[in-house]
């Protein structure tokens, strides 16, 4: 961490802090958070529907058994082999966009494009949804029945239910979640660098470039970057206590 | 159960089997039309790579070398901090989280940064420097698995029965407590294989040819092979952690069920 803070010889200097929020580092740091937030956000909704969907009254059991031991290996897939499970899919001559050709409608002419940032978004969804149904599913078998069936016989509409009860008493961990799926997808690195061959401007793909490209002038600028990287996660944790706390008060 | 239910269930399945299937398809083929349609001919070229078998060999051989580092460093720590200093628990909870939290890139920046000027021996070598990150790698894993097996059981009683019997402290902890916590080791160590097995980033910046590393050169240049690489790879996963859910009592596994390279 020390290294982030001295120059070529070692001596202690703030410039390379200084560049990091200069071109083009601070747009890397953009992409990565950006990149970060859209799947935190959408894989933890979309995740909660699935989980509840799956747990919910009424769905058979095996459901939530398959799903459940599902997400237990497929949260853990990732980096080059999921980055390829994607070329093979819907990269340029993917199993789907071959066949979408074929029905008539070519993905790439309507701006759709594997390694470029949408791309990236939609295959990190592949770890965060899983991740996420892990998470969210002990909250979820948490939810009584018996509250469901109280708010209804007091008159409550379902989203009444869901706006006073439901949302509330889940909230502590689906900020939780989310705040994890955050953390998971701005330190992935494996998974863009082999889909984009590099091509995407995150962050750990540009530190990256300083150790194995032919670039290395100054390792410093490589450590500044890790030890921005490693800001913004410990902000992030920072952010979450007192949301945490707020959000906590329904759970005693 | 509502219609609803079933759509998202739906939409869910075919998110996550149109891929695997896509790899699949992928791994028959031999050139961009696909014909003759279904061919064995990947699956045989990887299994005549010399590559391949070198370079899975090392991952492999990395992977039993941090699993028996792990369990010989974190075995004895846990259990004596179980034993004798109940109160260190949460600092060592504490410091598992760090790994956990703190990306590998940035890890990784840090490692060769506190590690230049080791001798060649350890910094050039996949034995030394790579195992040394693994190790970190695998810390918090090993530590909630086996955490989680200690208090499952009684450490006090056993420790004194097995003393007032007259046992040694080794004979002690390999006779009596080991066989106590063994799914929760072999739990960490499938774990730590398949953090091993697939982890890309801290091979790739420190320079070093493991099983990823060539899966990625792979895919790079060679399309249809890298087809049949790539269910492989994920049948080590699957493998991996099948394994750990038969072997892992169920509240042990589900913690520490999250992990993975990205």
């Amino acid at each position: 961490m020390l290294g982030a803070f001295q120059d070529k010889s070692d001596n202690a200097t703030l410039s390379n802090i200084r560049l990091l929020f200069n071109h083009p580092y601070i747009d890397a740091y953009k992409t990565s958070i950006e990149i970060s937030l859209v799947t935190a956000l959408l894989g933890g909704v979309i995740g909660l529907f699935i989980a509840y969907a799956a747990l919910r009254d009424g769905t058979p059991k095996f459901f939530r058994a398959g799903l459940l031991t599902f997400s237990g290996v497929a949260a853990n897939f990732g980096g080059i082999p999921l980055a390829f499970a994607w070329i093979a899919t819907l990269g340029p001559l993917g199993v789907v966009t071959v066949w979408l050709r074929s029905a008539g409608w070519d993905p790439s002419a309507h701006g759709f494009q594997l390694f470029s940032k949408t791309g990236v978004e939609l295959v990190y969804m592949y770890f965060q949804l899983p991740l996420m149904i892990l998470v969210i599913a002990p909250a979820i078998e948490g939810l009584k029945r018996e509250w469901r069936e109280a708010a209804a016989n007091l008159g409550a509409k379902p989203w009444q239910f869901w706006r006073y009860v439901g949302i509330p008493v889940l909230m502590p961990s689906l900020l939780g979640a989310m705040i994890l799926l955050f953390g998971n997808s701005f330190a992935a690195y494996a998974t863009a660098y082999s889909l984009t061959s590099g091509t995407v401007n995150i962050v750990p793909v540009l530190i990256s470039a300083y150790y194995t490209g032919n670039v290395l002038d100054n390792p410093h600028i490589a450590q500044s970057l890790a030890f921005g990287m490693f800001i913004v996660l410990a902000a992030m944790m920072l952010a979450y206590i007192p949301l945490q706390r707020r959000s906590a008060r329904w759970s005693k | 159960m509502a219609a609803s239910a079933y759509v998202w269930l739906f939409l869910a399945a075919a998110y996550f089997l149109i891929p695997l299937y896509a790899t699949l398809a992928f791994s028959l083929k031999k050139n961009e039309a696909g014909t003759p349609c279904c061919t064995l001919a990947n699956y045989s070229w990887v299994i005549h790579n010399g590559d391949f078998w070198h370079t899975i060999k090392i991952s492999f051989l990395l992977a039993i070398e941090t699993i028996v580092i792990s369990l010989l460093l974190f075995v004895p720590t846990i259990y004596w901090v179980h034993l004798k200093l109940p109160k260190l628990r949460p600092v060592i909870a504490f410091m598992a989280l760090i790994p956990f939290i703190v990306p590998p890139i940035v890890m990784v920046v840090g490692l060769l940064r506190v590690f230049r000027g080791t001798p060649h021996w350890f910094y050039a070598e996949p034995w030394g420097f790579l195992a040394t990150a693994y190790v970190i790698l695998a810390f918090p894993y090993m530590f909630f698995s086996l955490d989680a097996g200690f208090r499952s059981i009684d450490v006090h009683t056993l420790t004194e029965a097995s003393q007032s019997l007259g046992a040694s402290w080794p004979t002690t902890l390999f006779r009596v407590i080991l066989p106590n916590i063994r799914s929760a080791a072999l739990a960490a160590s499938f774990l730590t294989l398949a953090i091993v097995l697939g982890e890309f980033t801290i091979a790739n910046l420190a320079a070093f040819h493991t099983f990823p590393i060539f899966l990625q050169y792979v895919n790079e240049s060679q399309g249809f092979p890298a087809g049949a690489l790539t269910l492989l790879s994920f049948m080590i996963t699957w493998a991996a952690m099948l394994s750990l859910l038969l072997v892992g009592r169920k509240r042990a596994a589900r913690g520490a069920l999250i992990t993975g390279p990205r």
